[in-house]
């Protein structure tokens, strides 16, 4: 009897954890429709391909830089580690955690994440670290990030964070239960909509310019990283103009990029040069670049970066050709699909706020 | 460290691993570094209280003993030479020394538990009789965590020594985790030490049933906690804390979901506390007995938070009934006010003795003072009524029908309910003045409004609550009928059993209500 007790017991524990382990994947958010950023850091891993030029950081990056102009124009091969409001650390450790993978040549780090010394908000912390695979990086990631009513245990089985969605759960929890669709493309995040900048509330006068201590080691770090390994890093402050990039800020950026000897380019003087014009070339009053925006930017920079620096135009090798059609297919099909529902709809219906279920 | 922290479950799996793979013999001390551990944890400064009536607990004691010894000793020895009546006088003189010793050891521990708990609550007082504000500052009172629970049970001993009940505990150590024993150190049981300490210091070894008991009794008390009393308590303090917006049938919910609240949360933690020590083999007092079955008050005293209420019979009311000047007012009534009178004297002042304490030991505030004493008013003329129920019984023969029994539940849930109100409240006149509401501002609409679904509470939750709520009840039916249901699931094949605890910790991983969005909340009884 104590025998078959045991062997119950441990049929019904062997049991429950395959329970637990689909009802962790049935509760875990999807961000397959509307919010879609937080698959953004999942993606990467299925990209198998290496890219010469990776991009980290928040909005800023990818929702402003098109990787498939990049390729198209210039044969280079990128991907945009981005995520919502990726904070300093986020990107340092999820380039540590990229590193694994692959060695860019360049690495390109916007900025304007430098204004935030402490993790802001459970909601983007998540979305920056769920998709991440397990690694030293991610757990480093998880303990530089985490908010006081946080714990370590839930980023472990995030079924302890997400149990109580049993009752918001949508056919695209079922749908994605085991597998998931591609959101972006290289990391790029398409708005082909159209809302054009208007006037900003002027900026506010702080008590203290100086950007933080955690934050800037953070910067120092990737800095430290990037030389380690060969890789040329690059320090850009996105076009945009809001949120207010401070003069202050710049000029401290600016001459921490000179003690390191990076490159470091504000875009926002360059919104003309780059072409941009920002009462069509913008989704969201001027926060972030729409597509025709961001084909514009990657243009421009992909010019720049051809030009500084010596990365391979792929497009005659047949194998990155192959692979690169199928993503220029899917960006073009999206792109089209955006169109038409613009057309039909006046705005869009399948993609960003309106196809939260 | 709260029951319902992640950090909580890693110390009891450790504690559990650890006692079970030390040798026997360093199972009782092994329990006694964690529980110390555990209090550290909370706050290092509250080892110094616990170990101060541990420490005078100890003294007194075997100092109460050696005086019995003394006593028995001399007495064996002069047993020739003693008249009755110096026997007598050398007994009353030695009895005197104890009676010091236990005096000294009540002032000091009640003294403390006094100073930490109701210093504020008779500084505001003064204050308030002083036009504009008093001359007294509010200190800044650190409040041990479950000083109201362990001075109980350990005051409880030292009385049980001094009347020779019990034998004084020769080892510290062995004392101090009787003072300082984790699990119930928190919200009690306030056990006795005649019950606990064969089972405490007691070798246990591994027993699969034992522990199986152990850890559901343990799922069964999170059930509660966490998928029913945590997910009503949004619901309970938006209502109670905007009583300017939530007037008449509002405070008759906020009063049935306070009383499904307090009783989930508290029977939750106190079933924790006994499946983590019978995971040990341990067994603690059980200190509920289905209480919202109770057909009268007095019953459902005797169900509800019962080593409490032994307690406070023990050692609050028996004394004061036959101690020499109640005995003497006893007798002066008797005949100057009549037999009838008379012979209820010493039972009402013990009794609102009784309930003046426990309303104290609840909280330094007047709600809880009023609380007790509405008890006591209750129990009281519900006592005095009693022929009169007699007569009614026998004129309709309604005893032991059925729908007169639900009628009796349900009337004695509601009164219950209603007195908790000053505890819901904590504001004496706030609550007398909602409690009128209910009667004078009725109003059906909030019930078909879809009000109630603006107080914290989905659809979804309520969904939950009621199948949470179905389930505690046919538990306890069960129980009320048959007995134990988790011994009846025992007999069932293994995979039955063992299934119907997996689904439980499913249903409790998934409906509970924790982690980030959920405000951790602690037992309500943490506080008292």
């Amino acid at each position: 009897m104590k025998r078959k007790r045991f062997i119950a017991g441990l049929l019904v524990v062997a049991l429950t954890i395959g329970c637990l382990w689909l009802l962790q994947r049935l509760l875990v958010p999807k961000y397959q429709t509307g919010i879609v950023e937080g698959s953004m850091i999942e993606e990467y891993y299925k990209d198998e391909s290496d890219h010469e030029v990776l991009f980290i950081g928040d909005c800023e990056v990818y929702e402003n830089f098109s990787t498939i102009t990049l390729w198209e124009n210039y044969g280079i091969t990128s991907y945009i580690r981005g995520s919502a409001q990726q904070l300093v650390w986020n990107s340092y450790y999820l380039l540590e955690d990229a590193l694994r993978y692959e060695t860019p040549k360049v690495v390109v780090f916007n900025v304007l994440a430098l204004k935030y010394d402490e993790p802001q908000s459970e909601a983007y912390n998540r979305m920056s670290i769920d998709g991440m695979r397990w690694s030293q990086s991610k757990v480093d990631n998880i303990r530089a990030s985490m908010m006081e009513d946080e714990n370590f245990i839930d980023y472990v089985f995030p079924l302890l964070r997400y149990h109580s969605r049993w009752s918001e759960l949508t056919e695209d929890d079922f749908r994605h239960i085991f597998s998931k669709d591609l959101v972006t493309h290289n990391g790029y995040y398409m708005r082909v909509d159209v809302k054009p900048q208007g006037e900003f509330p002027d900026p506010t006068p702080l008590a203290d310019y100086t950007l933080g201590e955690k934050a800037m080691s953070y910067m120092q770090k990737m800095v430290d990283l990037c030389k380690e390994k060969g890789i040329e890093l690059v320090l850009i402050k996105a076009p945009t103009e809001f949120p207010h990039w401070y003069d202050e800020w710049d000029i401290q950026v600016a001459e921490f990029a000179k003690k390191n000897d990076v490159e470091y380019i504000n875009y926002i003087p360059l919104q003309d040069e780059i072409g941009l014009d920002m009462s069509k070339d913008t989704y969201d009053a001027g926060l972030h670049l729409n597509t025709s925006g961001a084909e514009k930017m990657a243009d421009y920079f992909g010019a720049w970066l051809t030009e500084n620096y010596d990365l391979t135009d792929y497009r005659s090798n047949e194998k990155y050709a192959a692979i690169w059609q199928e993503k220029v297919d899917f960006y073009n099909a999206m792109k089209e699909q955006q169109y038409y529902e613009l057309e039909t709809y006046g705005e869009l219906k399948s993609f960003g706020a309106n196809a939260i279920q | 460290m709260l029951f319902t922290s992640y950090e909580f479950i890693a110390f009891l799996v450790l504690v559990l691993v650890g006692y079970y793979i030390v040798p026997k013999k360093f199972q009782w001390p092994l329990l006694l570094v964690f529980s110390y551990v555990f209090y550290f944890l909370a706050d290092p400064m509250y080892l110094l209280f616990i170990l101060v009536t541990t420490i005078s607990a100890y003294l007194v004691s075997i100092k109460m003993e050696n005086i019995n010894a003394e006593m028995s000793a001399y007495i064996a020895e002069h047993k020739a030479e003693l008249s009755k009546d110096e026997k007598k006088a050398y007994k009353a003189k030695m009895k005197a020394g104890k009676w010091r010793w236990l005096l000294l050891c009540l002032f000091l521990n009640i003294g403390i538990l006094s100073v930490t708990k109701y210093t504020n609550f008779v500084i505001t007082n003064i204050n308030n009789l002083f036009a504009g504000g008093g001359p007294l500052q509010l200190v800044d009172m650190i409040v041990p965590m479950g000083i109201s629970f362990y001075t109980f049970q350990t005051m409880g001993y030292v009385i049980d020594v001094y009347r020779g009940k019990q034998e004084a505990q020769k080892n510290p150590f062995k004392l101090a985790l009787f003072v300082s024993f984790f699990p119930q150190l928190v919200q009690g049981p306030i056990s006795r030490y005649g019950d606990l300490a064969p089972t405490l210091f007691a070798e246990h070894k591994f027993d699969g049933k034992t522990v199986s008991f152990g850890l559901g009794r343990i799922l069964w008390g999170y059930f509660k906690k966490l998928v029913i009393a945590d997910r009503m308590l949004p619901a309970v303090t938006e209502l109670v804390q905007n009583p300017d917006e939530y007037s008449g049938a509002f405070v008759f919910v906020a009063m049935l979901f306070y009383a499904f609240e307090l009783y989930c949360d508290f029977t939750g933690g106190i079933d924790i506390t006994i499946g983590i020590a019978e995971t040990m083999g341990i067994r603690l007092a059980e200190n509920f007995n289905l209480p919202y079955f109770s057909k009268n008050i007095k019953e459902y005293w005797n169900r509800w938070h019962i080593t409490m209420g032994t307690w406070f019979t023990d050692y609050i009311f028996y004394p004061i009934s036959v101690c020499g000047p109640m005995l003497k007012l006893s007798k002066w009534s008797r005949a100057h006010l009549g037999e009838v009178i008379g012979k209820r004297v010493p039972v009402y002042l013990s009794s609102f003795a009784v309930w003046l304490t426990t309303g104290i030991w609840h909280g330094a505030a007047w709600n809880f003072i009023v609380w007790g004493l509405m008890n006591f008013v209750v129990i009281m003329i519900s006592q005095e009524l009693e022929p009169l129920y007699a007569r009614f019984h026998e004129r309709f023969k309604v005893r032991g029908k059925m729908p007169y029994e639900v009628f009796q539940i349900i009337r004695t849930v509601l009164l219950m309910s209603a007195i908790r109100m000053f505890d819901c409240y904590r504001d004496v006149p706030l609550t007398f003045k909602m409690v009128g509401s209910m009667f004078t501002q009725w109003d059906f609409s909030a019930f078909t409004s879809g009000a109630l679904m603006d107080i914290g509470l989905s659809g979804a939750d309520y969904l939950v609550l009621l199948a949470g709520l179905i389930i505690v009840l046919g538990t306890s039916i069960y129980k009320a009928r048959a007995g134990s249901l988790r011994e009846a699931l025992y007999q069932k094949p293994p995979f039955v059993y063992y299934g119907m605890m997996a689904a439980l910790f499913l249903v409790i991983i998934v409906f509970g209500a924790y982690g980030v969005g959920y405000d951790s909340s602690q037992f309500i009884y943490n506080q008292f």
